[in-house]
Protein backbone atom coordinates (compact mmCIF):
# COMPACT_ATOMS: atom_id res chain seq x y z
CA UNK A 1 0.00 0.00 0.00
CA UNK A 2 2.10 2.89 1.17
CA UNK A 3 5.79 2.83 0.60
CA UNK A 4 6.25 2.80 4.35
CA UNK A 5 4.43 -0.49 4.67
CA UNK A 6 6.29 -2.06 1.82
CA UNK A 7 9.57 -1.09 3.33
CA UNK A 8 8.38 -2.11 6.74
CA UNK A 9 7.98 -5.62 5.48
CA UNK A 10 11.28 -5.71 3.71
CA UNK A 11 13.76 -8.03 5.32
CA UNK A 12 16.40 -5.49 6.16
CA UNK A 13 18.95 -5.64 8.59
CA UNK A 14 21.01 -7.64 10.80
CA UNK A 15 20.48 -5.05 13.51
CA UNK A 16 16.78 -5.66 13.29
CA UNK A 17 17.03 -8.82 15.31
CA UNK A 18 18.66 -7.15 18.25
CA UNK A 19 16.79 -3.90 18.35
CA UNK A 20 17.03 -3.49 22.08
CA UNK A 21 20.82 -3.35 21.94
CA UNK A 22 21.19 -0.88 19.09
CA UNK A 23 22.38 2.05 21.16
CA UNK A 24 24.89 -0.25 22.78
CA UNK A 25 26.16 -1.30 19.35
CA UNK A 26 26.87 2.36 18.76
CA UNK A 27 28.82 2.36 22.02
CA UNK A 28 26.63 5.14 23.34
CA UNK A 29 25.36 5.32 26.89
CA UNK A 30 22.66 8.00 26.98
CA UNK A 31 22.91 8.09 30.77
CA UNK A 32 26.28 9.69 30.43
CA UNK A 33 24.73 12.67 28.72
CA UNK A 34 25.14 14.26 25.34
CA UNK A 35 28.44 13.33 23.73
CA UNK A 36 30.50 16.24 22.44
CA UNK A 37 32.78 15.86 19.45
CA UNK A 38 34.86 17.79 16.94
CA UNK A 39 35.03 17.20 13.23
CA UNK A 40 37.17 18.51 10.45
CA UNK A 41 36.56 18.29 6.74
CA UNK A 42 40.31 18.45 6.32
CA UNK A 43 40.04 21.71 4.41
CA UNK A 44 43.28 23.45 3.57
CA UNK A 45 42.52 27.13 3.11
CA UNK A 46 44.37 30.37 3.65
CA UNK A 47 43.81 32.34 6.85
CA UNK A 48 41.86 35.36 5.52
CA UNK A 49 43.54 37.63 8.07
CA UNK A 50 46.96 37.05 6.53
CA UNK A 51 46.18 35.50 3.15
CA UNK A 52 48.75 32.84 4.03
CA UNK A 53 48.17 29.13 3.82
CA UNK A 54 50.14 26.69 5.95
CA UNK A 55 51.66 23.69 4.17
CA UNK A 56 49.65 20.51 3.68
CA UNK A 57 52.10 18.78 5.97
CA UNK A 58 51.58 21.31 8.75
CA UNK A 59 47.80 21.17 8.33
CA UNK A 60 47.79 17.39 8.74
CA UNK A 61 50.00 17.64 11.81
CA UNK A 62 47.72 20.29 13.25
CA UNK A 63 44.68 18.06 12.71
CA UNK A 64 46.43 15.30 14.68
CA UNK A 65 47.35 17.88 17.32
CA UNK A 66 43.75 19.06 17.46
CA UNK A 67 42.61 15.51 18.21
CA UNK A 68 45.14 15.25 21.03
CA UNK A 69 44.03 18.57 22.49
CA UNK A 70 40.39 17.48 22.21
CA UNK A 71 41.13 14.30 24.13
CA UNK A 72 42.99 16.21 26.83
CA UNK A 73 39.98 18.52 27.25
CA UNK A 74 37.65 15.56 27.78
CA UNK A 75 35.95 15.77 24.37
CA UNK A 76 34.32 12.44 23.45
CA UNK A 77 34.77 12.20 19.72
CA UNK A 78 36.92 13.36 16.80
CA UNK A 79 36.34 12.78 13.10
CA UNK A 80 37.98 13.55 9.78
CA UNK A 81 36.35 13.79 6.36
CA UNK A 82 37.47 13.12 2.79
CA UNK A 83 36.97 15.61 -0.04
CA UNK A 84 38.62 15.06 -3.39
CA UNK A 85 39.00 18.62 -4.57
CA UNK A 86 41.22 21.65 -4.32
CA UNK A 87 41.70 23.19 -0.86
CA UNK A 88 41.43 19.87 0.99
CA UNK A 89 44.14 17.72 2.45
CA UNK A 90 42.65 14.60 4.10
CA UNK A 91 41.60 12.64 1.03
CA UNK A 92 43.33 9.65 2.68
CA UNK A 93 41.29 10.26 5.82
CA UNK A 94 41.68 6.73 7.19
CA UNK A 95 45.46 7.19 7.16
CA UNK A 96 45.13 10.44 9.12
CA UNK A 97 42.75 8.70 11.53
CA UNK A 98 45.29 5.97 11.99
CA UNK A 99 47.87 8.51 13.15
CA UNK A 100 45.25 9.97 15.50
CA UNK A 101 44.46 6.52 16.85
CA UNK A 102 48.10 6.08 17.76
CA UNK A 103 48.43 9.56 19.27
CA UNK A 104 45.37 9.26 21.52
CA UNK A 105 43.96 6.84 24.08
CA UNK A 106 40.35 7.50 24.92
CA UNK A 107 38.68 9.67 22.33
CA UNK A 108 36.35 7.99 19.82
CA UNK A 109 37.51 8.43 16.23
CA UNK A 110 35.58 8.33 12.99
CA UNK A 111 35.29 9.46 9.41
CA UNK A 112 33.02 12.39 8.57
CA UNK A 113 32.46 11.23 6.13
CA UNK A 114 33.77 8.30 4.15
CA UNK A 115 32.48 8.59 0.60
CA UNK A 116 31.50 4.97 0.31
CA UNK A 117 30.01 5.49 -3.18
CA UNK A 118 33.40 5.66 -4.82
CA UNK A 119 35.27 3.24 -2.57
CA UNK A 120 35.25 -0.50 -2.19
CA UNK A 121 33.31 -1.37 0.98
CA UNK A 122 35.57 -4.36 1.57
CA UNK A 123 38.68 -2.19 1.66
CA UNK A 124 36.94 0.46 3.74
CA UNK A 125 35.92 -2.17 6.26
CA UNK A 126 39.42 -3.65 6.37
CA UNK A 127 40.87 -0.19 7.00
CA UNK A 128 38.40 0.81 9.69
CA UNK A 129 38.43 -2.59 11.43
CA UNK A 130 42.21 -2.21 11.59
CA UNK A 131 41.73 1.30 12.93
CA UNK A 132 39.41 -0.13 15.55
CA UNK A 133 42.12 -2.58 16.63
CA UNK A 134 44.85 0.07 16.68
CA UNK A 135 42.62 2.35 18.77
CA UNK A 136 41.42 -0.46 21.04
CA UNK A 137 37.80 -0.25 20.02
CA UNK A 138 37.32 3.46 19.36
CA UNK A 139 36.70 3.58 15.59
CA UNK A 140 33.44 4.31 13.78
CA UNK A 141 32.46 4.80 10.14
CA UNK A 142 30.21 7.62 8.98
CA UNK A 143 29.41 6.96 5.33
CA UNK A 144 28.20 9.69 3.00
CA UNK A 145 27.36 10.32 -0.62
CA UNK A 146 29.58 13.35 -1.28
CA UNK A 147 28.25 16.85 -1.68
CA UNK A 148 30.86 17.45 -4.37
CA UNK A 149 31.50 15.08 -7.21
CA UNK A 150 35.18 15.40 -8.06
CA UNK A 151 35.80 11.94 -6.60
CA UNK A 152 33.57 10.34 -9.25
CA UNK A 153 35.85 11.43 -12.11
CA UNK A 154 39.01 10.92 -10.10
CA UNK A 155 38.16 7.39 -9.00
CA UNK A 156 36.44 6.34 -12.20
CA UNK A 157 32.73 6.30 -11.39
CA UNK A 158 29.74 7.59 -13.32
CA UNK A 159 27.85 10.40 -11.67
CA UNK A 160 24.64 9.00 -13.14
CA UNK A 161 24.93 6.18 -10.61
CA UNK A 162 25.23 8.65 -7.70
CA UNK A 163 22.31 7.27 -5.67
CA UNK A 164 22.58 3.60 -6.52
CA UNK A 165 26.34 3.51 -5.91
CA UNK A 166 25.77 4.82 -2.43
CA UNK A 167 22.83 2.63 -1.50
CA UNK A 168 24.40 -0.57 -2.79
CA UNK A 169 27.81 0.02 -1.25
CA UNK A 170 26.43 1.27 2.03
CA UNK A 171 24.28 -1.87 2.32
CA UNK A 172 27.30 -4.03 1.59
CA UNK A 173 29.36 -2.20 4.19
CA UNK A 174 26.70 -2.88 6.80
CA UNK A 175 26.42 -6.51 5.73
CA UNK A 176 30.16 -6.97 6.17
CA UNK A 177 29.82 -5.44 9.61
CA UNK A 178 27.05 -7.82 10.59
CA UNK A 179 28.24 -11.07 9.02
CA UNK A 180 31.62 -12.69 9.36
CA UNK A 181 31.07 -14.74 6.21
CA UNK A 182 29.59 -12.69 3.42
CA UNK A 183 27.71 -13.85 0.35
CA UNK A 184 26.72 -10.95 -1.82
CA UNK A 185 26.30 -9.83 -5.37
CA UNK A 186 25.49 -6.42 -6.79
CA UNK A 187 25.90 -4.08 -9.70
CA UNK A 188 29.04 -2.16 -8.85
CA UNK A 189 31.42 -4.70 -7.44
CA UNK A 190 32.48 -8.29 -8.05
CA UNK A 191 30.35 -10.76 -6.05
CA UNK A 192 31.52 -12.08 -2.71
CA UNK A 193 31.33 -15.82 -2.11
CA UNK A 194 31.84 -17.04 1.44
CA UNK A 195 34.11 -14.07 1.86
CA UNK A 196 35.66 -13.39 5.23
CA UNK A 197 36.51 -9.72 5.55
CA UNK A 198 39.35 -9.45 8.05
CA UNK A 199 40.44 -8.31 10.52
CA UNK A 200 37.27 -8.04 12.56
CA UNK A 201 36.85 -5.01 14.84
CA UNK A 202 37.61 -5.46 18.52
CA UNK A 203 34.07 -6.49 19.44
CA UNK A 204 33.19 -8.18 16.17
CA UNK A 205 31.35 -5.20 14.72
CA UNK A 206 31.63 -1.43 14.80
CA UNK A 207 29.31 1.60 14.66
CA UNK A 208 28.30 2.60 11.15
CA UNK A 209 26.33 5.79 10.57
CA UNK A 210 24.63 7.29 7.57
CA UNK A 211 25.73 10.84 6.82
CA UNK A 212 22.77 13.09 6.01
CA UNK A 213 23.03 16.57 4.57
CA UNK A 214 20.18 18.10 6.53
CA UNK A 215 17.17 17.49 4.28
CA UNK A 216 14.56 14.88 5.18
CA UNK A 217 15.06 12.90 1.93
CA UNK A 218 18.26 11.20 3.01
CA UNK A 219 17.23 11.09 6.67
CA UNK A 220 14.22 8.99 5.77
CA UNK A 221 16.48 6.42 4.10
CA UNK A 222 18.58 6.21 7.25
CA UNK A 223 15.38 5.69 9.24
CA UNK A 224 14.06 2.94 6.97
CA UNK A 225 17.34 1.09 7.32
CA UNK A 226 17.48 1.53 11.08
CA UNK A 227 20.93 3.00 10.95
CA UNK A 228 22.33 5.81 13.11
CA UNK A 229 22.04 9.25 11.54
CA UNK A 230 24.84 11.80 11.39
CA UNK A 231 23.15 15.05 10.34
CA UNK A 232 25.28 17.92 9.14
CA UNK A 233 23.84 21.42 9.14
CA UNK A 234 25.50 24.67 8.23
CA UNK A 235 23.04 27.16 9.60
CA UNK A 236 19.35 27.82 9.81
CA UNK A 237 16.47 27.43 12.22
CA UNK A 238 16.54 24.54 14.68
CA UNK A 239 12.89 23.93 13.77
CA UNK A 240 13.82 23.08 10.18
CA UNK A 241 16.38 20.46 11.23
CA UNK A 242 13.94 19.17 13.81
CA UNK A 243 11.72 18.16 10.88
CA UNK A 244 14.59 16.12 9.49
CA UNK A 245 15.14 14.36 12.81
CA UNK A 246 11.41 13.70 13.15
CA UNK A 247 11.25 12.31 9.60
CA UNK A 248 14.15 9.99 10.45
CA UNK A 249 12.50 8.63 13.56
CA UNK A 250 9.13 8.28 11.88
CA UNK A 251 10.68 6.30 9.02
CA UNK A 252 12.51 4.09 11.52
CA UNK A 253 9.29 3.41 13.35
CA UNK A 254 7.54 2.45 10.13
CA UNK A 255 10.32 -0.01 9.41
CA UNK A 256 9.84 -1.66 12.76
CA UNK A 257 12.69 -0.08 14.69
CA UNK A 258 12.45 1.58 18.04
CA UNK A 259 13.47 5.21 17.38
CA UNK A 260 14.56 5.56 20.99
CA UNK A 261 17.27 3.00 20.27
CA UNK A 262 18.61 4.79 17.20
CA UNK A 263 21.32 7.36 17.77
CA UNK A 264 21.29 10.80 16.18
CA UNK A 265 24.38 12.96 15.87
CA UNK A 266 24.28 16.57 14.69
CA UNK A 267 27.22 18.45 13.26
CA UNK A 268 27.78 22.10 12.43
CA UNK A 269 29.71 25.33 12.85
CA UNK A 270 30.98 26.13 16.30
CA UNK A 271 32.97 29.01 17.73
CA UNK A 272 33.22 30.25 21.29
CA UNK A 273 34.72 33.55 22.46
CA UNK A 274 34.28 35.88 25.42
CA UNK A 275 31.31 37.57 23.77
CA UNK A 276 29.07 36.63 20.87
CA UNK A 277 30.24 39.72 19.01
CA UNK A 278 33.83 38.57 19.34
CA UNK A 279 32.88 35.09 18.19
CA UNK A 280 31.16 36.47 15.08
CA UNK A 281 34.12 38.73 14.37
CA UNK A 282 36.65 35.92 14.74
CA UNK A 283 34.80 33.36 12.72
CA UNK A 284 32.96 35.17 9.93
CA UNK A 285 35.88 35.83 7.58
CA UNK A 286 36.94 32.17 7.76
CA UNK A 287 33.47 30.87 6.92
CA UNK A 288 32.77 33.47 4.26
CA UNK A 289 36.09 33.28 2.43
CA UNK A 290 36.34 29.52 2.87
CA UNK A 291 32.90 28.90 1.41
CA UNK A 292 33.60 31.21 -1.49
CA UNK A 293 36.59 29.09 -2.38
CA UNK A 294 35.12 25.66 -1.77
CA UNK A 295 31.47 26.22 -2.77
CA UNK A 296 31.60 29.29 -4.96
CA UNK A 297 29.36 31.40 -2.72
CA UNK A 298 30.06 33.22 0.52
CA UNK A 299 27.95 33.15 3.67
CA UNK A 300 25.60 36.19 3.91
CA UNK A 301 26.35 38.37 6.95
CA UNK A 302 22.68 38.72 7.66
CA UNK A 303 22.33 34.96 8.09
CA UNK A 304 25.52 34.73 10.08
CA UNK A 305 24.38 37.47 12.46
CA UNK A 306 21.21 35.46 13.13
CA UNK A 307 23.41 32.48 13.96
CA UNK A 308 23.87 33.61 17.54
CA UNK A 309 20.16 33.37 18.24
CA UNK A 310 19.12 30.45 20.39
CA UNK A 311 16.80 29.16 17.66
CA UNK A 312 19.59 28.89 15.08
CA UNK A 313 21.65 25.70 14.88
CA UNK A 314 25.03 27.41 14.54
CA UNK A 315 26.78 27.20 17.88
CA UNK A 316 28.53 30.53 17.83
CA UNK A 317 28.70 32.86 20.82
CA UNK A 318 29.93 33.14 24.39
CA UNK A 319 30.33 29.88 26.31
CA UNK A 320 27.13 30.53 28.23
CA UNK A 321 25.17 31.25 25.05
CA UNK A 322 26.54 28.11 23.44
CA UNK A 323 25.59 26.01 26.44
CA UNK A 324 22.05 27.33 26.21
CA UNK A 325 21.96 26.71 22.47
CA UNK A 326 23.22 23.15 22.73
CA UNK A 327 20.78 22.36 25.53
CA UNK A 328 17.94 23.82 23.48
CA UNK A 329 19.00 21.70 20.51
CA UNK A 330 19.17 18.67 22.77
CA UNK A 331 15.64 19.36 23.95
CA UNK A 332 14.46 19.70 20.34
CA UNK A 333 16.43 16.93 18.66
CA UNK A 334 16.89 14.46 21.51
CA UNK A 335 20.25 13.65 19.94
CA UNK A 336 23.04 11.64 21.53
CA UNK A 337 26.04 13.43 20.09
CA UNK A 338 26.87 16.93 18.95
CA UNK A 339 29.91 17.42 16.74
CA UNK A 340 31.47 20.86 16.34
CA UNK A 341 33.26 22.16 13.26
CA UNK A 342 35.52 25.04 14.22
CA UNK A 343 38.62 24.68 12.07
CA UNK A 344 37.16 25.61 8.69
CA UNK A 345 38.67 28.28 6.48
CA UNK A 346 42.23 28.48 7.80
CA UNK A 347 41.40 29.08 11.47
CA UNK A 348 44.76 29.40 13.23
CA UNK A 349 45.67 26.70 15.73
CA UNK A 350 46.00 29.09 18.69
CA UNK A 351 42.36 30.11 18.28
CA UNK A 352 41.35 26.45 18.08
CA UNK A 353 43.31 25.78 21.25
CA UNK A 354 41.44 28.59 22.99
CA UNK A 355 38.13 27.13 21.87
CA UNK A 356 39.07 23.71 23.12
CA UNK A 357 39.99 25.24 26.48
CA UNK A 358 36.58 26.90 26.69
CA UNK A 359 34.87 23.65 25.75
CA UNK A 360 36.83 21.68 28.34
CA UNK A 361 36.49 24.11 31.22
CA UNK A 362 33.06 25.65 30.70
CA UNK A 363 30.91 24.15 27.97
CA UNK A 364 31.44 20.43 28.38
CA UNK A 365 30.93 20.26 32.17
CA UNK A 366 27.66 22.19 31.89
CA UNK A 367 26.36 20.08 29.04
CA UNK A 368 27.20 16.83 30.79
CA UNK A 369 25.65 18.09 33.99
CA UNK A 370 22.34 18.99 32.38
CA UNK A 371 22.03 16.05 29.99
CA UNK A 372 23.39 13.09 31.92
CA UNK A 373 20.79 10.85 33.45
CA UNK A 374 18.36 12.33 30.95
CA UNK A 375 16.48 10.07 28.62
CA UNK A 376 18.13 9.39 25.30
CA UNK B 1 30.48 46.70 -11.84
CA UNK B 2 30.20 43.49 -13.83
CA UNK B 3 27.22 43.34 -16.17
CA UNK B 4 26.44 40.16 -18.09
CA UNK B 5 23.93 39.97 -20.92
CA UNK B 6 22.57 36.46 -21.38
CA UNK B 7 20.86 35.60 -24.64
CA UNK B 8 18.91 32.54 -23.58
CA UNK B 9 18.11 30.81 -26.85
CA UNK B 10 20.09 28.82 -29.39
CA UNK B 11 17.65 29.43 -32.25
CA UNK B 12 16.24 32.50 -33.93
CA UNK B 13 17.69 35.99 -33.99
CA UNK B 14 15.31 38.36 -32.20
CA UNK B 15 16.60 37.75 -28.68
CA UNK B 16 20.22 38.05 -29.78
CA UNK B 17 19.40 41.25 -31.69
CA UNK B 18 17.70 42.75 -28.65
CA UNK B 19 20.60 41.71 -26.40
CA UNK B 20 23.11 43.28 -28.79
CA UNK B 21 21.30 46.58 -28.30
CA UNK B 22 21.08 46.12 -24.55
CA UNK B 23 24.75 45.26 -24.18
CA UNK B 24 25.81 48.07 -26.53
CA UNK B 25 23.76 50.55 -24.50
CA UNK B 26 25.31 49.31 -21.27
CA UNK B 27 28.88 49.56 -22.60
CA UNK B 28 28.38 53.00 -24.13
CA UNK B 29 26.52 54.61 -21.26
CA UNK B 30 28.63 53.03 -18.52
CA UNK B 31 32.19 52.77 -19.82
CA UNK B 32 33.46 51.98 -16.30
CA UNK B 33 31.31 48.82 -16.22
CA UNK B 34 32.70 45.52 -17.44
CA UNK B 35 30.06 44.28 -19.87
CA UNK B 36 29.98 40.73 -21.27
CA UNK B 37 27.51 39.12 -23.64
CA UNK B 38 26.86 35.39 -23.43
CA UNK B 39 24.84 34.05 -26.36
CA UNK B 40 23.95 30.44 -25.58
CA UNK B 41 23.96 29.71 -29.32
CA UNK B 42 27.74 30.04 -29.19
CA UNK B 43 28.28 27.50 -26.42
CA UNK B 44 27.91 23.80 -26.01
CA UNK B 45 26.34 23.25 -22.62
CA UNK B 46 25.21 19.92 -21.15
CA UNK B 47 22.09 19.50 -19.08
CA UNK B 48 22.55 20.05 -15.38
CA UNK B 49 23.41 16.88 -13.46
CA UNK B 50 23.18 18.49 -10.06
CA UNK B 51 26.87 19.04 -9.35
CA UNK B 52 28.24 22.26 -7.86
CA UNK B 53 28.77 24.84 -10.59
CA UNK B 54 32.51 25.00 -9.87
CA UNK B 55 32.75 21.40 -11.03
CA UNK B 56 31.58 22.04 -14.59
CA UNK B 57 34.30 22.40 -17.14
CA UNK B 58 34.58 23.97 -20.58
CA UNK B 59 31.61 26.05 -21.78
CA UNK B 60 29.35 25.23 -18.84
CA UNK B 61 32.14 26.18 -16.44
CA UNK B 62 32.74 29.48 -18.24
CA UNK B 63 29.07 30.44 -18.48
CA UNK B 64 28.19 29.56 -14.88
CA UNK B 65 31.25 31.24 -13.42
CA UNK B 66 30.75 34.38 -15.50
CA UNK B 67 27.15 34.62 -14.28
CA UNK B 68 28.14 33.96 -10.67
CA UNK B 69 30.69 36.77 -10.78
CA UNK B 70 28.22 39.30 -12.22
CA UNK B 71 26.69 42.16 -10.27
CA UNK B 72 23.90 42.61 -12.80
CA UNK B 73 22.45 40.18 -15.34
CA UNK B 74 20.37 41.20 -18.34
CA UNK B 75 18.40 38.12 -19.31
CA UNK B 76 17.15 37.91 -22.88
CA UNK B 77 14.59 35.23 -23.61
CA UNK B 78 12.23 34.26 -26.38
CA UNK B 79 8.95 32.54 -25.54
CA UNK B 80 8.63 29.00 -26.85
CA UNK B 81 5.48 26.94 -26.33
CA UNK B 82 4.21 29.49 -23.86
CA UNK B 83 7.32 29.34 -21.70
CA UNK B 84 11.01 30.18 -21.52
CA UNK B 85 13.24 27.96 -23.65
CA UNK B 86 14.79 24.86 -22.11
CA UNK B 87 18.26 26.25 -22.83
CA UNK B 88 17.63 29.15 -20.45
CA UNK B 89 16.01 26.98 -17.80
CA UNK B 90 19.04 24.71 -17.98
CA UNK B 91 21.30 27.64 -17.08
CA UNK B 92 19.22 28.19 -13.95
CA UNK B 93 19.46 24.48 -13.16
CA UNK B 94 23.25 24.58 -13.49
CA UNK B 95 23.49 27.28 -10.82
CA UNK B 96 23.11 26.98 -7.02
CA UNK B 97 19.79 27.74 -5.26
CA UNK B 98 20.69 31.25 -4.23
CA UNK B 99 22.79 32.04 -7.27
CA UNK B 100 21.27 35.51 -7.77
CA UNK B 101 21.60 36.66 -4.16
CA UNK B 102 22.94 40.22 -4.19
CA UNK B 103 22.56 40.46 -7.97
CA UNK B 104 20.18 42.63 -9.94
CA UNK B 105 18.43 40.86 -12.80
CA UNK B 106 16.33 42.34 -15.60
CA UNK B 107 14.37 40.73 -18.42
CA UNK B 108 14.27 41.36 -22.17
CA UNK B 109 11.54 39.27 -23.73
CA UNK B 110 10.86 38.55 -27.38
CA UNK B 111 7.82 36.70 -28.64
CA UNK B 112 5.91 35.82 -31.75
CA UNK B 113 2.58 36.76 -30.24
CA UNK B 114 1.24 39.40 -27.88
CA UNK B 115 -0.58 36.57 -26.09
CA UNK B 116 2.75 35.74 -24.45
CA UNK B 117 3.06 39.06 -22.69
CA UNK B 118 2.56 37.67 -19.16
CA UNK B 119 4.80 34.62 -19.56
CA UNK B 120 7.83 36.44 -18.15
CA UNK B 121 5.74 37.74 -15.27
CA UNK B 122 4.29 34.36 -14.41
CA UNK B 123 7.09 31.97 -15.26
CA UNK B 124 10.43 33.73 -15.33
CA UNK B 125 10.01 36.04 -12.35
CA UNK B 126 9.17 33.25 -9.88
CA UNK B 127 12.38 31.45 -10.83
CA UNK B 128 14.44 34.60 -10.35
CA UNK B 129 12.71 35.23 -7.03
CA UNK B 130 13.44 31.70 -5.86
CA UNK B 131 17.07 32.21 -6.78
CA UNK B 132 17.07 35.40 -4.65
CA UNK B 133 17.50 37.97 -7.43
CA UNK B 134 16.83 41.67 -6.96
CA UNK B 135 14.48 41.96 -9.93
CA UNK B 136 13.87 45.06 -11.98
CA UNK B 137 10.10 44.88 -11.95
CA UNK B 138 9.40 46.17 -15.44
CA UNK B 139 10.59 44.33 -18.53
CA UNK B 140 10.79 44.97 -22.23
CA UNK B 141 8.43 42.89 -24.35
CA UNK B 142 9.20 42.83 -28.07
CA UNK B 143 7.25 41.30 -30.92
CA UNK B 144 7.79 40.19 -34.49
CA UNK B 145 6.80 43.53 -36.01
CA UNK B 146 9.53 45.33 -34.02
CA UNK B 147 12.28 43.51 -35.96
CA UNK B 148 13.38 43.44 -39.55
CA UNK B 149 16.41 41.46 -40.73
CA UNK B 150 18.20 41.38 -37.39
CA UNK B 151 17.52 45.02 -36.63
CA UNK B 152 15.07 46.66 -34.29
CA UNK B 153 12.95 48.96 -36.41
CA UNK B 154 10.62 50.22 -33.73
CA UNK B 155 12.25 53.29 -32.17
CA UNK B 156 10.06 52.95 -29.13
CA UNK B 157 11.53 49.53 -28.38
CA UNK B 158 15.01 51.03 -28.45
CA UNK B 159 13.97 53.60 -25.87
CA UNK B 160 12.47 50.89 -23.71
CA UNK B 161 15.66 48.85 -23.88
CA UNK B 162 17.68 51.92 -22.99
CA UNK B 163 15.46 52.67 -20.00
CA UNK B 164 15.62 49.08 -18.73
CA UNK B 165 19.42 49.02 -18.98
CA UNK B 166 19.54 52.32 -17.10
CA UNK B 167 17.17 51.04 -14.43
CA UNK B 168 19.24 47.89 -14.05
CA UNK B 169 22.45 49.83 -13.51
CA UNK B 170 20.85 52.36 -11.17
CA UNK B 171 19.29 49.59 -9.12
CA UNK B 172 22.60 47.72 -8.99
CA UNK B 173 24.42 50.80 -7.71
CA UNK B 174 21.66 51.54 -5.22
CA UNK B 175 21.49 47.96 -4.00
CA UNK B 176 25.25 47.89 -3.53
CA UNK B 177 25.05 51.02 -1.35
CA UNK B 178 22.19 49.62 0.70
CA UNK B 179 24.09 46.41 1.17
CA UNK B 180 27.27 48.20 2.24
CA UNK B 181 25.35 50.27 4.76
CA UNK B 182 23.64 47.19 6.12
CA UNK B 183 26.86 45.20 6.38
CA UNK B 184 28.57 48.08 8.17
CA UNK B 185 26.03 47.81 10.99
CA UNK B 186 27.11 44.28 11.83
CA UNK B 187 30.48 45.05 13.35
CA UNK B 188 32.02 41.73 12.33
Amino acid sequence: MSCYQKLGQAPVLPFHRKVEKLMENYRIDPNKGLEFGLYTLGDHLPDPATGERISAQQRIHEIIELAKMAEAAGIDFFSVGESHQDYFVTQAHSVVLSAIAQATEKIKIASSSTIISTLDPVRVYEDFATLDLISNGRAEIIAGRASRVGNFDLLGYDLHDYEELYEEKFDLLRKINAEEVVNWSGQFRAPLKNARVLPRPQNGSMPIWRAVGGTPASAIKAGYAGVGMFMAHLGGPVSVFRRTVDAYREAAQHSGFDPAELPVATAGFFYAAETSQQALRDMYPHINEGMKRTNGQGFPKQHFAQGVDKHNVMNIGSPQEIIEKILYQHEQFGHQRYIAQMDFGGMPIDKLKKNIDLIGTEILPAIKKYTSGAEG
Amino acid sequence: MKVVGLSGSIVGSKTRTAMDYAVKTASEKYPEAEVTLIDLAEYDIPFSDGRNYLEYEDDAGYVTQTLMEADAILIGTPIFQASIPATLKNIFDLLPDSAFRDKVVSMFVTAGSSKHYLIAEQQLKPILTYMKAQIVQTYVFMEEQDFYRKKIINEDVLFRIERLVEDTVVLTETYKRIQEEKEATYDF
